[in-house]
């Protein structure tokens, strides 16, 4: 744990210090939701009926953005070779890497997603679903990318390769997490697709590690 | 297994075989054809338009089971480090593609005049679109490296990783609400569909399978002697302009 620990903190470190990342990460999400009132008009109630849907898709898209520099900083300056060297397996590695690219990349998410619905005008009874959603999908977004970004390290044109590679993965995550939101919305119950959503999240985090570990020795070697 | 792992040894065996895989699927396909459009019934419901049943099922069969022999070519490759396992997911991925698209675009042109719409965004639809992105995005991994071996593997894990959707595509029909019909034929409690049917549907499914082998071992063996020719190309560069030092150099020392 203490290995772990370490890499978690290693990284928020690193992340904070070049501190252009999450504000990144956030400034996108904020931009590209306010771009569909221009789009589509700003009537209240289409917006309404579209609210999940943009909310959560440019969640993920925002998540794909930081996702590129997860292992390429580390794979670039050669500290990557010294980490597969620790005791730490590597697999534990990924998931504490993963952990640190989640609080500095998808906490701001969660906290701006509700703000931004007040702008799309999102059901009240939605705010619940929305947050929730996102606090047991944003994990699992990490983990599953972390699969990509490890298959695409010195990869040609490895930014887009990775979002094409990543995105129909993240399929099942926006299609409960937009159900959540919606049942809510509709007075449903949202306990079923947020379930899904935790199971998918606990199917992420036993298996992503190990994907993305045997990529990063293939990459190693 | 590692008796075929020889390139020369493959190169030799699949030059014997494909010539009867190509008369195999020319048979099992015309066959199929034939029993297809003329001798199999017309659907009580659907009329005549139920015949390209005899070319979607059969390519979606096909596209998903050659996805799973990508898989575990990849694994193979991955575990095993067999010589032409990358070779033969490699190869694999294109005709995977290629039979899940016409899967699509079959399935669309017969949902037009029997569902009344082009696409819908139920359960099988949408997962065997996701399929066929995996396997665009296998092809883009694979061909992203300037190393090739870098990329088979990088690709075997994104494939063995994508075998999840299988099961999912398989199931969709059952584990949701789908405009698309249950399974008729592999299904507990055997085949519903109406025998008349039923064979015309597995000449044109074996057909199709000898189709894919027969353009398997081709684009197998275009991919070793690719791999030759570079070679070649490779040793005849280095004859010209030597990369190792040169006799001044030995010399000085």
């Amino acid at each position: 744990m203490n290995g772990f620990a370490a890499l978690v903190g290693r990284d928020l470190r690193l992340a904070l210090r070049q501190g252009g990342d999450a504000a990144t990460v956030a400034a996108f999400f904020v931009l590209a939701v306010i771009l569909f009132p221009f789009g589509v008009g700003p009537e209240p109630l289409l917006l309404q009926r579209i609210a999940p849907g943009i909310l959560w898709v440019m969640a993920l898209l925002a998540a794909l953005l930081s996702l590129e520099r997860l292992f390429l900083a580390d794979y670039e300056d050669g500290s990557l070779e010294a980490l597969a060297l620790m005791t730490l397996p590597l697999e534990a590695q990924v998931a504490a890497k993963c952990l640190a690219h989640w609080l500095v990349s998808g906490l701001p998410l969660i906290v701006l997603a509700p703000l931004l619905a007040l702008l799309l005008h999102l059901e009240a009874a939605a705010y619940p679903a929305l947050v929730a959603g996102l606090l047991l999908g944003t994990p699992a977004l990490s983990l599953v990318g972390a699969i990509g970004a490890a298959l695409t390290l010195g990869a040609r044109r490895g930014g887009v390769l990775l979002s094409l590679l990543v995105l129909p993965l993240y399929i099942p995550v926006l299609i409960f997490g937009v159900a959540a939101c919606e049942a809510a919305a509709q007075g449903l119950a949202m306990r079923p697709h947020l379930l899904l959503l935790a199971a998918l999240l606990v199917l992420a985090l036993a298996l992503a590690p190990f994907a993305a570990a045997a990529a990063l020795r293939q990459a190693l070697e | 297994m590692f008796r075929f792992a020889n390139p020369a040894r493959f190169l030799r065996l699949s030059a014997a075989l494909l010539p009867w895989l190509w008369l195999a699927s020319a048979l099992l396909l015309g066959a199929g054809l034939v029993l297809a459009l003329f001798v199999a019934p017309p659907d009580y419901q659907q009329g005549e338009a139920v015949r390209i049943m005899y070319v979607h099922v059969p390519a979606a069969w096909m596209a998903s089971f050659v996805y799973a022999v990508m898989a575990l070519a990849s694994a193979v490759g991955l575990v095993w480090r067999h010589a032409l396992a990358d070779v033969a997911a490699r190869a694999a991925a294109p005709l995977g593609a290629g039979f899940t698209l016409i899967c699509l675009v079959t399935g669309s042109l017969w949902g037009e005049p029997m569902w009344g719409t082009w696409w819908v965004w139920d359960a099988r639809l949408t997962s065997v679109l996701v399929l066929f992105f995996l396997y665009l995005g296998y092809i883009a991994l694979v061909n992203a490296f300037d190393e090739p071996t870098r990329g088979a593997r990088a690709g075997g894990i994104l494939a063995i990783v994508g075998v999840v959707n299988l099961p999912i595509i398989k199931f969709s029909v059952d584990w949701w609400n789908t405009l698309h019909q249950p399974a008729s034929v592999f299904r507990l409690g055997g085949p519903t569909i109406a025998a008349a049917m039923l064979w015309p549907l597995l000449v044109m499914a074996l057909g199709f399978m000898a189709f894919f082998a027969a353009l398997l071992l081709l684009r197998m063996r275009s991919a070793l002697v690719a791999a030759r020719i570079r070679a070649l190309r490779l040793m005849a560069a280095d004859a010209e302009a030597p990369v190792h030092p040169g006799p001044a150099l030995g010399a000085a020392r």
